[in-house]
């Protein structure tokens, strides 16, 4: 398969700006002709529609949940960043450039990147003007915060509730069109397939999740905002309605998704605490700026952590990064994390967690800052553990959070099938093999916002859109598709139910294809998943009908989708013969025990091809090439 | 410990719904409420019944789906918890507990505990927002916000649209969540050209939906799970009736946008 990354060439800083005058338009009164799908209503689902309606587009939405508020976006605490230099700290385009390809090490696409970082300015100004409440300085500016390892404040956000702030924006801009007529919304719908015509991308099969009525929904194009595939893993910071089956319907009707095997495993989330346990919940990074991590120097030191005098912790994180400390990236610090528990240094009844200990900030800062800063992520840590951090340092340990990889787009945000577009978390641009803290909010928006309105009317103008009926054989051939799925899942009539197999698959993938992997492990993982998936098919328990509101059914769909999407993972992580980012092969470290890249031999985008049920996906590579940002070795030290 | 609940199943919205009674054994304090019904519903699932519906997404309190009734109270009645923030640690061996979905006209019952909220959604796009076109913006400092404004903005704009306010009112009144939205955009400098305009539409459609009027009880308030309060509704009155005088009716039917 030909994969044109239509990047343009030049010098960098002038690339966005020349691509869009070479863009075609679609003339105002053309734009109402013109019928335009998404899928996802979360900060880039959400911002992609609005913007779209806005434009004079016809915009049918869709998202599974009951509103398009809750998207998971609305999750996020830490807050979005942009290059603003408001501080006069020494902030550009071009360093939010160079942290965000450094911070990827080295596997992403630099023109994306540059883009990302200069629309990164509009979005605050958009965000300000829709009344996202931005916290504020007294006299009336943006208040501004480092995080996540930067060495500049870029970071804007509204408490600790910043995604949740972005998101009503977003979604009060896309309730607004509706009220209009541009938008069509439809919740509590899901899509279970893609309609390609002639090669190219033109509509999608949905259920409704209340009655499990299958309709077919036409468009001249199809933008998925889906969100990432972080839930394969079972536990993970995801919401639990969050899936990868749209992006992996996507992919089996010829879409390329690129490097699965980036996950994200973020380092502070409460820790696991029992079999029933089902979702991990994070605690925002921004934590780490004033939060001192340690564990006991010795291994197995039971004693409760105020009865461990200072010289016998260890500050690893300091100790190992003594310029960037508590603030190292986030695979970094989750490595690091996993590394003294592996020691036996973990802390807590499992002994899978490292203590986050604000008794220095509370004596720096008072508190009352701290309150201000962290008062509601302190509550939730009440909440949950039954333990006050002001009393007892809080115990985090890390946990699936965001996946960089998703379907391959160009620069365009296109797929490889034509007229399907992906935005934000669903597709694979701009976090290269890791992404820094504070930037899944920027590229969602920029995605949705700023890039797919351009991008989107070069298609539409330079592509003749004929309309279909739902007679034509690819729609009915798609419909029929999520029939024989639905029967198959319903028919099974087996002893197991969908969560415990779910579960099951999670545990495969967060032993062999988690924070660290090895080939050895990952050819075993791969081995018990098909197996898995084998049983699954042939022993799942769905009860009930399609036609009615049928939970275990959605579920058992997701599932099946994961499975396959589980076996792609690994194979990705097997055939990267390399440490990068948060993909760390146990082969191949340096001495220092820190990840070892092989740029002559894997400096490439892995775009893997479906080749059917039967046959393994094959890879395709899209060559990564930095004119600006010279690879060299991550250094935090 | 063992929990014994009573749980309102209705098949679907034509559906007469009933009280059914399950025994919850092996509770574990650290399991979260909704872990606790995962845990009846993977029983059920093997015994052959038919699962509890429920709604439920992020887990962590802030998207907003998940609530029901917890003997009478919304989201089990914990200050500023939502009913998948409320760990087990707060009941004890041998509760007997009684499970509804949200009582309201305007939330009909989908299946069971999960009920249609699609009314809020209408109410913002009848006027919850800022017009403001994608790239139309200036610049983020360019207009400053007293702290304390953005605080309060920041207070009101917590809501998360789960409607425990309009259960847990005796009216199933609408005026906490219809509050918190004006109040949120109230407060912004931004927010004050549309101000009029928005306070109408938004108790326009409100009233529409069928959700009753507001009589000062205050159990809104009490069963928010981001505490937002009272006085929102008290800006929101304001700001309706000081629309009423000054709004001209043309502008008003020529809708918003």
């Amino acid at each position: 398969m030909e994969m044109v990354s239509n990047a343009p060439t030049g010098p960098i800083e002038k690339s966005w700006e020349t691509h869009k005058f070479g863009l075609k338009l679609v003339s105002p009164a053309n734009k109402r002709k013109h019928n335009i799908i998404v899928v996802g209503t979360g900060l880039a689902g959400g911002s992609a529609a609005a913007s779209l309606g806005e434009l004079g587009y016809n915009v049918d939405c869709f998202c599974f949940q009951d509103s398009p508020r809750r998207a998971h976006s609305i999750a996020a605490q830490g807050g979005i960043n942009a290059a603003k230099n408001y501080h006069n700290d020494g902030d550009s385009v071009y360093r939010l450039f160079y942290d965000t390809v450094k911070g990827g090490d080295f596997r992403s696409r630099e023109a994306n990147v540059y883009r990302l970082a200069q629309v990164s300015v509009n979005i605050i100004d958009q965000c300000v003007a829709q009344g996202v409440p931005f916290a504020r300085e007294y006299g009336g500016l943006l208040d501004n915060r480092s995080f996540g390892g930067a060495q500049v404040s870029r970071t804007f956000y509204a408490r600790g509730q910043t995604g949740q702030q972005l998101l009503l924006g977003a979604y009060q801009a896309l309730e607004r069109q509706v009220g209009l007529g541009t938008v069509k919304m439809y919740p509590r719908t899901e899509m279970l397939d893609l309609i390609v015509i002639d090669g190219r991308a033109r509509g999608i099969v949905t259920r409704s999740l209340c009655d499990g009525k299958l309709s077919v929904h036409f468009g001249d194009a199809v933008v998925l905002a889906t969100g990432g595939y972080g839930n394969v893993f079972y536990l993970s910071t995801n919401a639990k309605g969050s899936n990868a089956t749209a992006i992996w319907r996507a992919y089996k009707r010829g879409a390329l998704f690129a490097n699965p095997c980036y996950t994200q495993i973020h380092p502070t989330c409460i820790p696991h605490s029992g079999d029933y346990q089902s979702k991990l919940t994070l605690m925002s990074e921004s934590l780490r700026n004033d939060g001192r991590i340690w564990v006991p120097k010795k291994a197995g030191d039971k004693r409760p952590p105020a009865s461990i005098p200072e010289h016998e912790r260890d500050y690893y994180l300091e100790r190992r990064y003594p310029s960037f400390g508590n603030l190292v990236p986030r695979d970094i610090a989750s490595r690091a994390a996993k590394a003294v528990c592996d020691e036996g240094r973990g802390v807590g009844e499992t002994g899978l967690g490292v203590y986050l200990d604000f008794s220095d900030a509370l004596k720096r800062l008072g508190r009352h800052k701290l309150d201000e800063r962290y008062g509601n992520l302190f509550e939730m840590y009440e909440r949950i553990t039954g333990e006050n951090p002001y009393e007892v340092p809080m115990r985090i340990f890390p946990a699936t959070h965001y996946t960089m990889g998703g379907l391959w787009v160009d620069y365009n945000l296109m797929s490889t099938v034509p007229g399907l577009f992906v935005l934000g978390e669903a597709n694979f641009s701009d976090h290269g093999a890791n992404r820094l803290g504070a930037s899944a909010l920027m590229q969602g928006l920029a995605d949705g916002y700023f890039i797919i309105p351009y991008t989107i009317g070069n298609y539409l103008a330079s592509t003749k859109h004929e309309k279909y009926s739902e007679d034509v054989p690819a729609a009915k051939e798609a419909v029929a598709n999520v029939n024989i799925i639905t029967k198959k899942l319903l028919n099974a009539n087996g002893k197991r139910t969908v969560d415990s197999y779910h579960r099951e698959l999670g545990k495969i993938l967060w032993e062999y294809c988690g924070m660290s992997r090895n080939a050895a492990g990952l050819k075993k993982a791969a081995g018990m998943i098909a197996e898995l998936r084998e049983d699954f098919w042939r022993n799942v328990r769905v009860l009930g009908s399609n036609e009615e509101f049928n939970q275990s059914l959605e579920k058992a769909g997701r599932v099946a989708d994961f499975f396959e999407l589980g076996e792609l993972m690994c194979a990705d992580a097997l055939h990267r013969n390399e440490s990068c980012g948060a993909h760390f092969r146990e082969e191949y470290q340096t001495p220092e025990g820190e990840a070892l890249r092989d740029d002559a031999n894997y400096s490439y985008v892995a775009a893997w091809e479906s080749q059917g049920a039967r046959r393994p996906a094959s890879l395709n590579k899209e060559p990564l090439v930095f004119h600006y940002v010279k690879p060299s070795q991550r250094s935090y030290k | 410990m063992k929990l014994i609940l009573h749980v309102w199943r209705q098949k679907n919205a034509q559906d007469r719904g009933r009280m059914v009674r399950y025994e919850v054994p092996g509770v574990n304090e650290h399991m979260s409420f909704l872990e606790m019904l995962d845990v009846l519903n993977q029983g059920l699932i093997e015994k052959g019944e038919d699962p509890i519906a429920f709604d439920h997404d992020c887990r962590e309190g802030i998207c907003g789906m998940c609530g029901f009734m917890i003997d009478g109270k919304a989201h089990g009645g914990f200050k500023g918890t939502t009913v998948c923030q409320l760990h087990m640690r707060h009941f004890k061996d041998g509760d007997e507990l009684y499970l509804e979905p949200w009582r309201a006209a305007a939330f009909p019952v989908v299946k069971d505990l999960v009920v249609d909220r699609s009314a809020f959604d209408r109410i913002i796009a009848a006027g919850g927002f800022i017009s403001v076109p994608t790239g139309s913006a200036p610049d983020g400092n360019a207009i400053p916000v007293r702290k304390q404004d953005a605080d309060l903005a920041m207070d009101a704009a917590a809501c998360i649209g789960c409607g425990a306010c309009v259960a847990a009112c005796p009216n199933a009144a609408a005026a906490l969540f219809v509050g918190a939205k004006i109040s949120h955009l109230a407060h912004l400098p931004q927010g004050q050209a549309e101000r009029n305009r928005r306070a109408l539409s938004m108790v326009r459609q409100m009233n529409r939906e069928g959700f009753a009027n507001c009589t000062n009880i205050g159990e809104c308030e009490a069963a928010c799970p981001k505490q937002i309060k009272l006085e929102v509704i008290a800006q929101s009155n304001a700001d309706y009736i000081r629309a009423a005088f000054r709004e001209r009716p043309e502008t008003v039917v020529s809708g918003v946008g």
